[in-house]
């Protein structure tokens, strides 16, 4: 008999349980067999989440660009690790065949390296020395804007997904995944990713639950500094737009495409400096 | 080894007998004495000189204030639908310069069916060359009509004239001028993308830098193709009316500028118009928050331009004078009506005595009254309204502890008027150091060292701007690295450029303004 295995939520670089004791079944793609059961995250694992995001934000926005780079890099050698686990997952919960499998991840680590060469250029891209009329040294720096929640789409896409985090992370930020319903199961192997690759605690959290029972409590969190929205459920985009401009959060519509420096815009700010020039 | 030690010793007592030494002549007591034995010696009363200057009034004659003004719409001035016009006064004197007309959302609609037709028409079907000429040309008339367009802000807005004709006017000039030139060059600002222009853009822009914003807000958007619909702020709409006759002059093709004034409700009409695709709004975080809100349900782009509480940390090695003169650039510029004004010092504990001292003896030297004279430092109140709230707030300041000093100056009895202050040593809590007043009123804190001076500035829901003064150069960077600022100025403030990007992080808004980055917002990336 198959052992079935609760996947626990990862908060914080620990593998936990909810708080709330709630879990949920999650079956295996058309058919009525359990897959693994996951934990229902509620209003505070998401807060606890947020704290330990706005730690693991600073760790990360500390880190050199090519330190960024490296630790990007290191996801895309532990996925090639976890290929085949992530090829059975894929196999089993979603009923696809090993060669779509295969392409599954194979596009998906390419991702990580995109964006881990990505890390320690966009500043120079993007980035700028500013002609001002005067005896200033002017530029301007690019910054993450903070703490940023991701609510992936709805249909399970893993390109996708490795696409989303990535660009939130490449832009400095602290990511906390709210994976969509269409294979939550995807947080075992994809935590233990994150959680062998360098990072700081915090600097990923990934959560399974239910976006209508989460969504008011991310729009209004005042730590969330931007929302990363890439399900395509837009009414739910536009009710959390409204219910978040209180605290100005920036909230990012789903991204038109993969792989791209706009991608990594949408979650930086800019900082213009300006330094005197002089004896 | 004894050698040493003997010469070490003397070298503390000599050190010690100069420190005493430099100390004693120093003390303004040792000074005291001296004065005394010369005042036996010959005691002769010296008069006392006091500097005056003497009235400066830059004419008015130069301008030609018209009684009515009409919306700017398709190329020509007409009448508002409804009928209905405001007046607009001069803060300084109180008295009513014009009748300006009221737009309502049919107005609007007017205004959007023409901008959407030169989107889609000339505009949108000309080249980026050609279209960067009319801008390079709106340049030229605007500095060749510069002394015009000073004196008329001056008047309509209540700043000094010597703000609006080396600030607001030139820099508008050098906006139009600056983004003239990335109109054949959008590709450069995306590189490796393709980028289209977004469309019709609403923009909504305040009193306090009326040319200025406007320039600001339709540069880059006719730029980058966009057509616009801009309302300027219902206190000061005379510059941006005239700007639409100087874009008449050019030959702008019709359409293209739309410019319809009116108060809250035609921002309303603007922000709630269908066929608008982006909207850009500078002013206070609270109309910033409604308007988000209002286009929340729609896919309109949105950048907003907001309020601030912005820091300006004044070191223990910085050039105390220089910092005492910045300060007060920081924050009475424009009367503080400036949303990134340096409206809390944060200044180190070591330091802080002098720094006050200092920044009094400098205040008293204000001179507040007359904007059109050009001798003028701090000029009128916008309005009656932004008065009584600066008041309101003032005076709930002076409950809540701390020192309150205020400039010795006069102010004119009549129009508004505020005399400089200060409240230093106030909580980080209270209601000066944390709500932005708009006007020429400082919170200074004291801090121990860089690292509680960056969580202290950091302090707050804003995120606009900040200043660092230290003659440390690796000191200020690091300085900026941790503050959450938009704009961050090291030993000067206030200080704004065409190519340098400008705007918030936080309430203090989305996007940026000027600069490559300033391009961005007004594109559609493929």
């Amino acid at each position: 008999m198959k052992v079935v295995k609760t996947i626990k939520l990862y908060i914080n670089g620990e593998f936990v349980r909810t708080e709330s004791g709630r879990s949920y079944s999650y079956n295996v793609a058309g058919k009525n067999t359990q897959f693994a059961r996951l934990c229902q995250a509620s209003r505070k694992d998401f807060r606890n989440a947020v704290e330990s995001s706005k730690e693991g934000f600073k760790s990360w926005a500390s880190k050199t660009a090519y330190n960024k780079s490296q630790i990007l890099y290191r996801m895309a050698e532990m996925t090639e690790g976890k290929r085949h686990e992530f090829e059975e997952l894929f196999m089993e919960a979603l009923g696809k065949t090993q060669g779509e499998a295969t392409a599954m991840v194979d596009s998906a680590i390419d991702t990580f390296v995109y964006y881990s060469g990505f890390c320690d250029k966009f500043h120079q891209i993007a980035g700028s020395i500013n002609p001002v009329a005067g005896p200033f040294h002017n530029f301007t720096h690019i910054e993450g804007v903070g703490v940023t929640t991701l609510v992936e789409d709805d249909e399970f896409d893993f390109q996708k997904l490795v696409d989303s985090i990535c660009s939130i992370l490449t832009g400095g930020n602290s990511v906390i995944v709210l994976l969509g319903e269409g294979c939550p199961a995807v947080l075992g192997p994809l935590a233990e990713v994150f959680a062998t690759s360098d990072l700081s605690n915090g600097t990923v959290n990934i959560l399974s639950g239910h976006l209508d029972e989460l969504r008011d409590y991310i729009a209004q969190h005042r730590e969330v500094r931007s929302v990363s929205f890439q399900s395509s459920r837009e009414d739910v985009f536009h009710d959390m737009k409204q219910k978040s401009t209180d605290n100005m959060k920036r909230m990012i519509p789903r991204h038109k495409k993969q792989k791209c420096l706009e991608n990594i815009l949408n979650f930086v700010e800019y900082k213009t400096v300006w330094h005197p020039v002089g004896y | 080894m004894t050698k040493k030690k003997t010469t070490k010793k003397a070298a503390k007592k000599t050190a010690k007998k100069s420190t005493s030494k430099a100390a004693k002549t120093k003390t303004p007591k040792a000074a005291k004495s001296v004065k005394k034995t010369t005042k036996k010696a010959a005691p002769v009363k010296t008069k006392k000189f006091v500097f005056d200057y003497d009235p400066a009034p830059e004419s008015k004659a130069i301008v030609n204030i018209k009684s009515r003004y009409e919306h700017f719409i398709n190329g020509e001035f007409v009448a508002p639908v409804a009928g209905k016009y405001m007046d607009t006064i001069n803060p300084a004197t109180t008295e009513v310069l014009a009748k300006v007309a009221v737009g309502d959302a049919k107005d609007v609609d007017k205004a959007v069916k023409a901008a959407r037709k030169a989107f889609e028409g000339t505009w949108g079907q000309m080249s980026g060359s050609e279209r960067g000429k009319y801008l390079f040309r709106i340049a030229r008339i605007l500095q060749e009509r510069a002394r015009e367009f000073a004196v008329l802000e001056t008047l309509d807005g209540g700043k000094p004239i010597k703000e609006s004709r080396d600030v607001d006017v030139p820099l508008a000039a050098a906006h139009f001028f600056y983004y003239a030139g990335w109109a054949d060059k959008i590709e450069y600002a995306v590189p490796g993308r393709e980028a289209k222009p977004v469309g019709v853009c609403g923009q909504i822009i305040p009193w306090n830098f009326p040319l200025l914003m406007a320039a600001w807000k339709i540069a880059p958007a006719l730029a980058a193709g966009n057509t616009v619909v801009l309302k300027p702020a219902e206190q000061t709409s005379l510059t941006a009316l005239l700007l639409a006759e100087v874009c008449q002059e050019a030959e702008l093709p019709a359409g293209v500028v739309n410019i319809v004034t009116g108060a809250g409700e035609t921002g309303a009409a603007i922000t709630a118009h269908q066929d608008i695709n982006k909207i850009a709004f500078t002013g206070s975080t609270d109309i910033g928050k409604i308007i988000a809100k209002a286009i929340a349900g729609s896919n309109k782009k949105l950048t907003l331009e907001l309020g601030g509480k912005s820091a300006n940390i004044i070191y223990e090695d910085a050039a105390l004078d220089q910092a005492v003169e910045g300060v007060v650039n920081g924050i009475f510029f424009n009367q503080g009506h400036v949303c990134c004004a340096g409206s809390r010092v944060l200044v180190e504990e070591s330091i802080a005595d002098t720094f006050i001292k200092k920044l009094e003896k400098r205040m008293k030297q204000l001179r507040v009254g007359d904007p059109m004279d050009k001798n003028t430092d701090v000029g009128a109140i916008n309005s009656k309204e932004q008065l009584d709230k600066i008041k309101a707030l003032v005076a709930k300041g002076k409950t809540e502890g701390g020192n309150f000093h205020e400039a010795d100056v006069k102010i004119p009895s009549k129009g508004y008027f505020c005399k400089p202050c200060f409240f230093a040593h106030q909580s980080a809590s209270s209601t000066i150091s944390r709500v932005e007043v708009f006007g020429p009123v400082l919170s200074i804190q004291t801090f121990r060292t860089p690292d509680e001076a960056i969580t202290k500035a950091n302090d707050t829901n804003y995120g606009l701007a900040a200043g660092i003064w230290s003659e440390k150069g690796s000191k200020i960077h690091k300085t900026a690295l941790g503050l959450k600022a938009g704009v961050i100025w090291a030993n000067t403030y206030n200080k704004f450029d065409p190519t340098a990007p400008f705007g918030g992080f936080f309430e203090s808004g989305y996007g940026r303004e000027g600069g490559l980055q300033g391009i961005l917002p007004y594109l559609e990336v493929k």
